[in-house]
């Protein structure tokens, strides 16, 4: 690693017409021409293994058995006791776990599916289209982004309980149908990815808008809609305020039910724990397949947002 | 033909307020009117057998104010905001900067620091809850094995601010340093290149030209984080069994204190005062960081590294 030749070495690769290369080179400046130290690597170790020893930990407990949170000697390798546990947690009459997980996947689908359409939609009439107060009604829905969750609870739990849906999934589904953030979403992305000449040339086509919509809109929107619809999934599958003032024990979501697991007067935190991972394996799974769109997801809307 | 073309210039017309409405109704039923609603039920005694309020003016709002509670969950939310939010943003700045050198698997790395955040706020409390354990959590054990004093996490205010600050920073830092490296990336390399030339070392690089860059979307975090920092609720919610704040209101939070009165008390004209109070706090510090905001905004796009040295040598002369 020396500081001083380096930049040296790059300026006079300048010469090379080749614009990767030339990108390549900007880089390399950047790092200094070498792959960065063992202290990059070393840092980011901590950090994913900061990152990892929750679930660890709770997979270590969550597999031992009620003394083991107890025992002064305790092992740093799992016991054999997960899938007793899990069985457990599945069968605690106070916890419900499978309509939990059903509601929980049911719920956070509709809820993510609802959201990408409304949001399509609306994203397509503001980024594309041309009509009366649509800048103003944009600015008005980005402004209900800073309005708190907490500010519409009560009154949608008078209505909800007026017509009898405590309890009730849909009391949960109904106001998250749509989200503000979705149509900003949606409206950012396609204002950048669609040329306005492509919709003119449909339309010069004779294509109805509607038509238009759905060859150029939903075409182009397929991977913003995606990640959307991750995001949402996500974010339906995590809440808990809401689920926890409207549900009840009968038919909770996983949150909810986990949060039940711990209200007993004796905690055994094996069973606690296990039942925690237990209720973060969907989620583990789908970030096994869709991590990558979660990274880049957040990274585009950072740079767009 | 002119009635199709009557046709199309109808389409052209209504079409786009079609596909805005869908959105726009569900959201004014489900979103806009409880909103509205809430301001009339917080002027109201709210009666739950009639289901109807009488109108009360201001009182639920000056009973709210008069409360010792209210102010001690005040402080409490500042408090556990601040512990949240500093510390998370400037590690969150460090791993950006660790994923912004020219690392190899670059995929594997980004998708490990996002990890915590797949984990539901209320698993990662309980997780949490039980290393913080005052008696044989994970973390006292490890303090008296090494000879220090056991930390008494629920008991002290202070700690327990700390406890539920790191369930917080454990789940949004890495989400939150993502968002930064993607801001790190649109940096120009001339820049690097620049001050390369001018013999900067890579602290000076990060100090005076990545940081002034990345000011407006360090804003943008720090905004959204105070939207969701000033609300928090399932991590002190279950902090502990009882999920009422601590038995002296220690860890007790603004949002945890609504649900005391709304579901615990079931007095929902408080409820709604207070979640009008919550809303203006949260306006009112949102607008003071949208004042910073507009004052930073021209130091997007690389003049701020111009700008900020005029401004040091201004005040060096």
């Amino acid at each position: 690693m020396t500081f001083q030749t380096t930049p040296q070495l790059a300026i006079v690769e300048e010469g090379i017409p080749n614009a990767r290369e030339r990108r390549r080179n900007q880089r390399t400046i950047r790092v200094r021409g070498t792959r960065p130290g063992f202290w990059v690597y070393a840092g980011l170790a901590v950090v994913i293994v900061s990152a990892i020893f929750p679930y660890y930990w709770s997979f270590l407990i969550g597999s031992g058995d009620a003394s083991t949170i107890n025992d002064a000697d305790m092992s740093w390798l799992p016991g054999g006791n997960f899938i007793a546990n899990a069985i457990t947690v599945m069968n605690n009459p106070a916890v419900n776990f499978w309509p939990a997980l059903w509601n929980s996947i049911f719920s956070s689908t509709v809820i993510a599916a609802s959201v990408v359409v409304f949001s399509t939609l609306a994203g397509w009439a503001f980024a594309k289209l041309r009509f009366r107060g649509s800048k103003a009604l944009l600015v008005f829905v980005v402004a209900t982004l800073a309005v708190p969750t907490q500010l519409g609870v009560v009154p949608l739990y008078i209505l909800f309980a007026d017509l009898g849906w405590t309890g009730q999934i849909g009391a949960i589904i109904v106001p998250a149908l749509t989200s503000a953030f979705g149509v900003f979403w949606m409206t950012q992305y396609l204002s950048q990815t669609v040329p306005d000449e492509l919709i003119e040339a449909a339309r010069v086509d004779g294509a109805s808008m509607l038509r238009t919509f759905w060859t150029v809109g939903v075409v182009a929107a397929r991977p913003a809609a995606a990640m959307l619809f991750l995001f949402t999934f996500v974010g339906a599958w995590n809440q808990f305020f809401w689920p926890f003032i409207v549900l009840d024990r009968q038919s909770p979501t996983l949150p909810v039910a986990l949060s039940l697991l711990q209200s007993n007067y004796f905690v055994d935190y094996s069973i606690v724990l296990a039942g925690v991972l237990l209720a973060t394996i969907p989620l583990l799974i789908l970030f096994a397949f869709a991590g990558k769109q979660l990274v880049s997801g957040i990274m585009a809307g950072a740079v767009k947002g | 033909m002119s009635f199709s073309s009557k046709l199309s210039r109808w389409d052209l017309k209504v079409s786009p307020y079609l596909y805005i409405s869908p959105f726009f109704i569900l959201f004014v039923i489900v979103g806009l009117f409880p909103i509205a609603y809430t301001a009339v039920i917080s002027f109201q005694e709210w009666d739950l057998v009639r289901n109807t309020g009488t109108f009360v003016g201001l009182d639920q709002y000056i009973w709210i104010l008069s409360q010792e509670q209210f102010w001690v969950a005040l402080r409490n939310t500042f408090s556990i905001f601040v512990l949240s939010s500093v510390p998370q943003i400037i590690l969150a700045l460090f791993i950006a900067a660790m994923l912004d050198r020219n690392i190899r698997a670059k995929t594997f790395w980004r998708m490990s620091v996002l990890l915590p955040f797949v984990m539901a706020p209320v698993a990662v409390a309980l997780i949490f809850s039980n290393l913080f354990g005052d008696n044989h959590g994970l973390v006292n054990t490890v303090l008296t094995d090494i000879g220090l004093p056991a930390i008494p996490w629920h008991q002290d205010p202070f700690w327990s601010h700390i406890a539920i600050a790191t369930m917080v920073n454990f789940r949004w830092t890495g989400y939150n340093a993502l968002i930064l490296l993607a801001a790190m990336q649109a940096v120009p390399r001339e820049y690097y290149e620049a001050s390369m030339i001018d013999g900067a070392n890579a602290f000076r690089q990060f100090w005076s030209i990545t940081l002034p860059s990345l000011r407006p979307t360090l804003i943008f975090v720090i905004i959204t984080s105070t939207i969701g920092g000033l609300q928090i609720f399932d991590e002190p919610r279950m902090y502990d069994q009882n999920g009422n704040g601590g038995a002296d209101q220690q860890w007790l939070t603004i949002t945890l204190y609504l649900y005391k009165i709304g579901w615990g008390e079931f007095n929902f004209g408080r409820a709604a005062a207070l979640a009008w109070i919550l809303f203006l706090i949260i306006m009112v510090i949102g607008l003071i960081n949208l004042a910073i905001t507009r004052r930073l905004v021209r130091d997007e796009g690389g003049r701020g590294v111009v700008r900020a040295r005029r401004r040091r040598k201004g005040v060096e002369q």
